[in-house]
């Protein structure tokens, strides 16, 4: 069974938002084949009225006071930004020239 | 002894007694450092003077005569996966090279307070997904017991640091076994506490349900005094358990399995594994019967399905961690030329500064996720995990602790998994299991193979919140082995 094409690597990879290569698709193509083929095996195990766990231990929501407390200067904030303007992250286009 | 050879008790004795000062045992792990890393290239970052400003502290500290801890004024060696302000965090991936954390992780800021003095920053595979450190965009570390060899990973910088002697202690993070196996690899002690026993807060995140913050050390009372300074209750980290922190020093120094009921999970050894790791484990096994614990074997069958289950929940919750990484509030910017829209700098930044594993799993888990197979990949894989909390459950009923080999082979060469992502998994196979649980496990030495001479290391899995008995059954093998062997594993590797 070929469970991922080259096809379908180069749509997971762009809504991964990675701009591949045409070699790196053929590349993971071969591998992520492999992996699916693998952990496919879950599929073997009857499990159909087992509740699923998305952790291991129950968790319930923490809340904290609504109150003013110290946190990270806008320079602190903004020390890592690749690109800076106005003590904002200047980014690229979002939209299109356009619109 | 040197100072260098010193366990991390004896140091903080040794410094609280002000027989030694903190700067001079930083200035000779320093210089070990020097010595010997070019070699092992065990740290990212070091910075003699930060190194040597901290110390200094600490010894103002306690000329002040306050008390900070057993652990004051020792160096230890970081992973570089948790946010430090003074120093570059990488994780070991180019899309974070140069970056420096506008905050301290809650593991970095307890460590200052213990009075631990940090050399520096340790190599690890990109965003601490591997087996081998050879995912790190910055080169992979070496076995200090071989330097062709993997040093176990994702936390190979800290498991080579510390069998190095380039420091006593490391912190490590484990969401597969990424402190257990780079320990049992490399001959010295790596605990797993109980998720949410340790702060996630800060610590740059993979698969936010297993990631798992915790020791490693060249004994286990030295791994039990670390768990116990940066462990307990965070109010950052949502899913930081209030609870105290199991008395893990005590069990370290009691060391006593009398009477203790241990479990060999049947479903660990056989095909696959090292004829030389199975032979010391059963050995190990042996020595526990021999020192009063009432051995019996126990089934877990789920646990066969442990490493396919984990492969789609780990990649799936990594595929979302990692959409943080988009080129515009920190990290590289990669193809902005003005012309280019955000969405297109986000893909070629991504595709620039994610090595290969990395992109593999974010695509595994987009994959695992995308509709039409969410329900067959990554939801099946969930029901498995509630089948493995259910084997551990039903075993915990009938034994106090479960023990397997760590890793089912020895430290294997640099290269040889490094383009068979399914073989490099394997490394995991029996230490996936207590992640996808929650619970505890530490991984102590039990001898070298036949085959290779390398050292093999003993599991113990415990309950959630009994880490201490971990500790405990580490600390009786450790204790029963080093008179049988005249003195601590790490004394057989040979001179770097």
């Amino acid at each position: 069974m070929s469970a991922i094409t080259r096809d379908e690597v180069a749509h997971l990879a762009r809504l991964s938002r990675l701009a591949l290569a045409d070699d790196e698709l053929d590349h993971f193509a071969a591998q992520l084949d492999q992996i699916v083929g693998a952990v496919a095996r879950v599929s073997e195990v009857a499990a159909g009225d087992i509740p699923p766990s998305s952790h291991a231990l129950p968790l319930t929501n923490v809340f904290r006071p609504d109150a003013v407390r110290p946190s990270l200067t806008p320079e602190g904030a903004l020390s890592g930004a690749p690109a800076v303007e106005d003590d904002r992250f200047r980014v690229p286009r979002i939209l299109g020239e356009e619109e | 002894m040197s100072l260098i050879q010193k366990t991390a008790a004896e140091l903080g004795a040794l410094i609280a007694a002000r027989e030694v000062s903190a700067v001079e045992v930083a200035q000779a792990h320093l210089d070990r450092i020097a010595e010997v890393d070019g070699r092992v290239n065990a740290f990212l970052h070091v910075d003699a003077e930060s190194t040597l400003a901290q110390a200094r502290q600490v010894d103002e500290r306690l000329a002040g005569g306050e008390n900070p801890g057993p652990l004051a004024g020792v160096p230890i060696a970081h992973k570089d996966v948790f946010t430090t302000a003074d120093m570059p965090t990488t994780a070991g991936s180019k899309i974070l090279e140069g970056w420096r954390p506008p905050y301290d992780a809650t593991v970095t800021g307890r460590l200052r307070a213990a009075g631990l003095v940090i050399l520096g920053k340790t190599n690890l595979d990109e965003f601490a997904m591997g087996s081998s450190t050879e995912n790190s965009a910055y080169g992979p570390t070496h076995n200090p017991w071989d330097l062709s060899r993997i040093p176990g990973g994702s936390s190979g910088g800290s498991s080579a640091a510390v069998s190095a002697y380039e420091a006593p202690l490391s912190t490590g993070t484990d969401t597969g076994g990424s402190i257990r196996q780079p320990a049992a690899v490399t001959g010295i002690v790596g605990m797993k506490p109980t998720y949410g026993g340790s702060s996630r807060y800060g610590l740059i995140a993979f698969a936010s349900s297993l990631d798992t913050p915790g020791p490693f050390a060249r004994t286990v009372l030295d791994a039990a005094l670390l768990h116990e300074a940066f462990s307990g209750h965070d109010p950052l980290d949502s899913t930081s358990i209030d609870a105290p922190v199991p008395p893990v020093v005590e069990a370290a120094r009691q060391a006593d399995v009398a009477g203790m009921r241990i479990g060999v999970v049947k479903e660990f050894g056989g095909e696959g594994y090292q004829p030389g790791v199975l032979a010391r484990f059963h050995e190990a096994v042996d020595l526990l019967e021999s020192l009063g614990a009432k051995v019996v074997e126990v089934s877990c069958p789920a646990f066969s399905y442990a490493l396919p289950a984990y492969y789609l929940i780990a990649p799936s919750e990594c595929s979302s961690n990692l959409a943080r990484f988009d080129a515009m509030r920190y990290g590289l910017r990669v193809g902005d030329d003005g012309t280019r829209s955000a969405e297109e700098v986000m893909a070629l930044t991504r595709a620039a500064g994610f090595g290969p594993e990395v992109k593999r799993r974010i695509m595994l888990g987009t994959y695992a996720l995308s509709s039409g197979y969410y329900d067959a990949y990554y939801g099946q894989a969930q029901k498995v995990r509630t089948l493995i909390m259910r084997d551990f459950e039903a075993a915990f009923q009938q034994v106090d602790a479960l023990v397997s080999p760590t890793t089912p082979t020895t430290a294997f060469p640099i290269g040889e998994r490094a383009d068979d992502p399914m073989a490099m998994y394997l490394a995991d196979l029996c230490t996936i299991p207590t992640n996808l649980a929650g619970n505890a496990a530490i991984s102590v030495p039990c001898g070298l193979a036949d085959e290779d001479g390398l050292p093999v290391g003993l599991q113990v899995m415990a309950p959630v919140l009994a880490d201490d008995r971990c500790y405990r059954v580490g600390a009786a093998v450790e204790k029963a082995f080093e008179s049988r062997w005249g003195g601590p594993l790490l004394s057989r590797a040979p001179a770097l």
